[in-house]
């Protein structure tokens, strides 16, 4: 039997976690001698308490929604896909040539093209370590790793190289076409009588997201391709004898998470900056990781930790905006989030375990 | 000479007073030593299941007491709690009268407990010598270390007939010697008490015969056994005194001359149980399996197999004797389409690809074979997953569990309820992971998905391995029932009595080659013993 109800190993583990994450960054925050409750109110009103905030708050969201989902389903198949960096900078290549060189009539056909573009160069990126470690055995976490430098380079070389205007100075992509730009919540919102910021830049890409978190969810609890994903993530040897192949099931369960990685591009590519620009991932592929992980790589839980690194990452701005709290500082606080929620979740598991066994014996 | 040492033994040993009788009845006054090992009241929970309940034992010193009950019994907990791997929640343990804790290991071995473990622990290209001194080095410097041992092991070896080669590598001697390695190994730092955990897992019966003469040599001299085992002719054999456990109790202590194994059948499972399988003699039709010159070579070059061939015919069982890792295992895996292999393997007149693209599983299970594996636990099942998600496995692509790219999850949910039901699945819960089930249900949730695919031949590997006594009655009857169906059956296991049991024709494997093959109703224990050593076979069909 397990030991906790549902509700709790989902519920109160990580919002305990989160809790003495919170707490602990309130001492580093007094530790150099500013005021842990007002910098929380200060994060807070400056992620949630405006629609400005929001709409930042839901731009990072969207971000870390589709890596996060990427490392989830590479997960399912065991394999860890640490990877999300490259691909979604591929994902973004994919994304600028769709939108740089195809006349688009009208937003919602060039989104369509761009998200078939983003996919496969995110795949195309994922398929080499996928290859390597389905027939040569390399390990993909070291595979990925490297291959997030060479696109790094890649990407470099040919933003410099081959897709920098003549005559600019700064290495991207000219601006996109009037035609491909995509309405951002505002528009949207506005259709509607809704009010909301301008100026931030959540756009429509925020609902491929959710749609991206439905369809993950479709895929692994209730497609046979999602059984045999899970089948061999839980066992190697039991997916064999039951005829799923490993090689298959590697390289489908890493072209689906490169896939999703890439279409991160939409959000910051195409929905935000309107071209492609050198390291416009930002490190979204590694929040990604801790997404997932704290999402225990259920695709609702990804969508909830994604908000919230959202809200960690804009209330820092924030904080670096207003305080003397310097930048690095929000790094710490996001990996202390990070540390207690994915590495140390048994710190809090056990107890809660042992607490919850006991109310069973005297109940 | 074999039971007069037993005799002698238990009648005249120095030690074995009115102590050894049944626990709790014996009358303080009459204790002239102290046991070697008491236990008082030894309890043990993990989380919320109860390993070990309130438990008391008296192991009289110079004797030989065996402790029987199936798997989940708690005996390995028991054991684990002696020699300081668990500590119990409650209990007292005392050795030769004297209260002691057992923290660890390393006091286990102080107090003079040695174990021999069932998987050994020994470190392969080491000698026996450095296997017997490592962790018991006397210095920093190994060479003085070495000569002593090499000295003690000789006077151990004259003392107790437990002859080996101090010199020779841990990989290039038999299972057997390696087992005495083990024994050695607790000998050398100087035990009394000696707990063998089912010793005789991967021994063939006469090695098996090999290890009870030692350790009725090293009861003469004094020394204590505990003797954990399922084998309930291993008991009668040797044992003087028996213990029983049932779901973490003690359910009784008995003298071994005055039980019997239908008694202890009985007390380990709390009700009657046949140990015998009930079948008519088979009616075999046409050949559905043929096997001709098949070779595997493992991914490390090994020959697993050896060009072996054999026929199975519709409504018989072929039983694959063997002591484990004589290429039984490989054999089934080339069958169930997992692993590749040469020669020709035909099922029904039709040939099967043996390592192209049509050489998995699914194909396999395409072509009417149905596969329960050796290792439930590892390949048979996703521990993790619902029982009904594991009642689909590895047949999710059939057109009634799907529609379309999706799972039918409610078509899968009540076939797997009706399963269930059919097989006895305790609790009939479709929803609980396999790993929240016994060992014999999960056997049956494996059985019921094979056998209700109604195939031409079915695999099984290990049926009854961990599985519980009742359970095992039902599973061969399962299997009897499929063969009387006119099904072809390739049963693989390493327990010969349940090869005798269920089989109409006996097929021995050794090293990858088949030494005999014989008719069960023409065949012993002993024949197929000694093929299964590796006794060159005059009939041989190798």
């Amino acid at each position: 039997m397990d030991v906790m109800p549902k509700w709790a190993e989902v519920v109160l583990v990580p919002l305990i976690s989160l809790l003495l994450a919170a707490i602990l960054s309130a001492l580093v925050i007094l530790a150099i001698g500013e005021n842990p409750w007002e910098a929380l109110k200060l994060m807070v009103s400056g992620a949630l308490g405006s629609t400005y905030g929001w709409g930042y708050t839901l731009y990072y969201a969207t971000n870390f929604i589709f890596t996060g989902l990427a490392v989830a389903v590479a997960f399912h198949a065991r394999l860890f896909n640490i990877g999300g960096e490259g691909q979604a900078a591929l994902g973004g290549l994919g994304v600028g040539l769709v939108c740089l060189y195809i006349p688009w009539p009208h937003w919602s056909l060039a989104l369509l093209g761009a998200t078939l573009g983003a996919a496969l160069f995110g795949a195309a990126w994922a398929a080499i370590p996928a290859y390597l470690q389905a027939k040569r055995g390399s390990h993909i976490v070291i595979t990925t790793i490297m291959f997030n430098f060479i696109a790094a380079a890649l990407l470099n070389y040919v933003l410099v190289n081959l897709l920098r205007p003549v005559g600019a100075m700064d290495p991207a992509t000219a601006r996109f076409a009037e035609s491909t730009h995509l309405p951002n919540l505002a528009d949207i919102l506005g259709t509607f009588g809704i009010p909301f910021s301008k100026a931030a830049p959540a756009n429509v890409t925020f609902f491929v997201a959710i749609a991206a978190c439905i369809a993950v969810w479709m895929l692994i609890w209730r497609t046979r391709l999602g059984y045999e994903i899970r089948s061999y993530g839980h066992s190697e040897p039991a997916a064999k004898y039951a005829g799923i192949s490993p090689v298959k099931i590697t390289m489908v369960a890493m072209l689906i998470s490169g896939g999703l990685a890439g279409l991160m591009a939409i959000n910051n590519v195409m929905g935000e900056a309107e071209r492609l620009i050198l390291n416009s991932v930002e490190g979204a592929g590694f929040i990604g990781i801790a997404v997932a992980l704290m999402g225990r790589s259920h695709p609702f839980g990804v969508f909830l930790a994604a908000i919230l690194f959202g809200f960690l990452y804009q209330g820092g701005a924030e904080l670096a905006l207003w305080t003397s709290i310097p930048r690095e500082l929000i790094v710490v606080i996001q990996a202390l989030v990070i540390l207690f929620t994915g590495a140390l979740d048994n710190m809090v598991r056990m107890p809660l375990e042992r607490i919850f066994l006991a109310a069973r014996k005297r109940g | 000479m074999t039971p007069t040492d037993n005799e002698t033994g238990r009648d005249t040993g120095p030690d074995t007073g009115p102590e050894t009788t049944i626990q709790g009845e014996y009358d303080v006054d009459t204790i002239h030593v102290a046991p070697a090992i008491e236990l008082r009241g030894i309890s043990k929970a993990f989380g919320p299941v109860q390993a070990n309940k309130d438990i008391s034992i008296h192991v009289a010193k110079g004797t030989i007491h065996g402790i029987i009950g199936e798997n989940g019994a708690g005996k390995s907990t028991l054991m684990s709690i002696l020699y300081g791997f668990y500590k119990a929640d409650a209990g007292e343990i005392l050795i030769s009268g004297k209260p002691v804790t057992i923290p660890d290991s390393q006091a286990a071995i102080a107090a003079g407990i040695g174990m021999v473990f069932q998987h050994f622990k020994l470190v392969e290209n080491f000698s026996v010598l450095e296997n017997v001194v490592l962790g018991a080095e006397s210095g920093a410097l190994l060479a003085p270390s070495l000569s002593k041992a090499r000295r003690e092991l000789t006077s151990l070896a004259k003392e107790y007939e437990l002859n080996i080669d101090p010199d020779a590598l841990i990989q290039d001697i038999g299972v057997g010697m390696q087992q005495r390695v083990e024994i050695l190994k607790a000998l050398y730092r100087r035990a009394d008490i000696l707990i063998l955990d089912e010793p005789t897992g991967v021994l063939t019966p006469s090695e098996a015969d090999q290890l009870f003469r030692i350790l009725r040599r090293l009861k003469e001299e004094g020394k204590t056994i505990i003797l954990i085992t399922h084998k309930l002719r291993e008991i009668m054999e040797t044992t003087d005194t028996v213990s029983v456990m049932r779901r973490g109790e003690m359910t009784a202590t008995v003298k071994t001359a005055e039980t019997s194994p239908e008694e202890l059948a009985e007390l380990m499972v709390g009700r009657k149980v046949l140990l015998r399988v009930d079948k008519t003699p088979a009616k075999p039709g046409p050949t559905v399996l043929e096997v001709r010159d098949l070779n595997v070579t493992d991914a490390q070059g090994v020959q697993r197999v050896k060009g072996i061939s054999f026929d199975i015919h519709a409504g018989e069982v072929l039983g694959i004797a063997g002591v484990a890792g004589n290429g039984q295992s490989e054999l089934l895996e080339v069958l169930g389409g997992y692993e590749t292999a040469t020669g020709t393997v035909t099922v029904n007149g039709e040939q099967i690809d043996l390592t192209g693209a049509k050489s998995d599983a699914r194909s396999r299970r395409e072509r009417g074979i149905a596969h329960v594996p050796e290792d439930r636990q590892r390949e048979g099942l996703i521990m993790d997953f619902h029982a009904w998600e594991n009642a689909a496995f590895g047949y999710h692509h059939d057109e009634a569990y799907r529609s379309g790219l999706l799972m039918n999850n409610k078509a899968i949910w009540q076939d797997t309820e009706g399963k269930m039901e059919r097989f006895d699945v305790r609790p009939p819960d479709p929803r609980l992971a396999a790993k929240n089930f016994s060992g014999g249900n999960q056997q049956k949730i494996v059985l019921a998905r094979e056998i209700e695919r109604n195939p031409e031949l079915l695999l099984i590997g290990q049926p009854t391995r961990g599985v519980d006594i009742g359970a095992i009655e039902f599973i061969h009857q399962q299997i009897i029932a499929l063969r009387d169906q006119g099904k072809a059956i390739l049963l693989v296991s390493v327990e010969l009595e349940e090869i005798l049991a269920l089989s109409d024709r006996i097929a021995v494997m050794f090293d990858g080659q088949i030494m005999g093959e014989r008719m069960a109703s023409e065949t012993d224990e002993r024949e197929l013993g000694l093929l299964m050593a590796g006794v060159t076979d005059e009939k041989g069909a190798a």
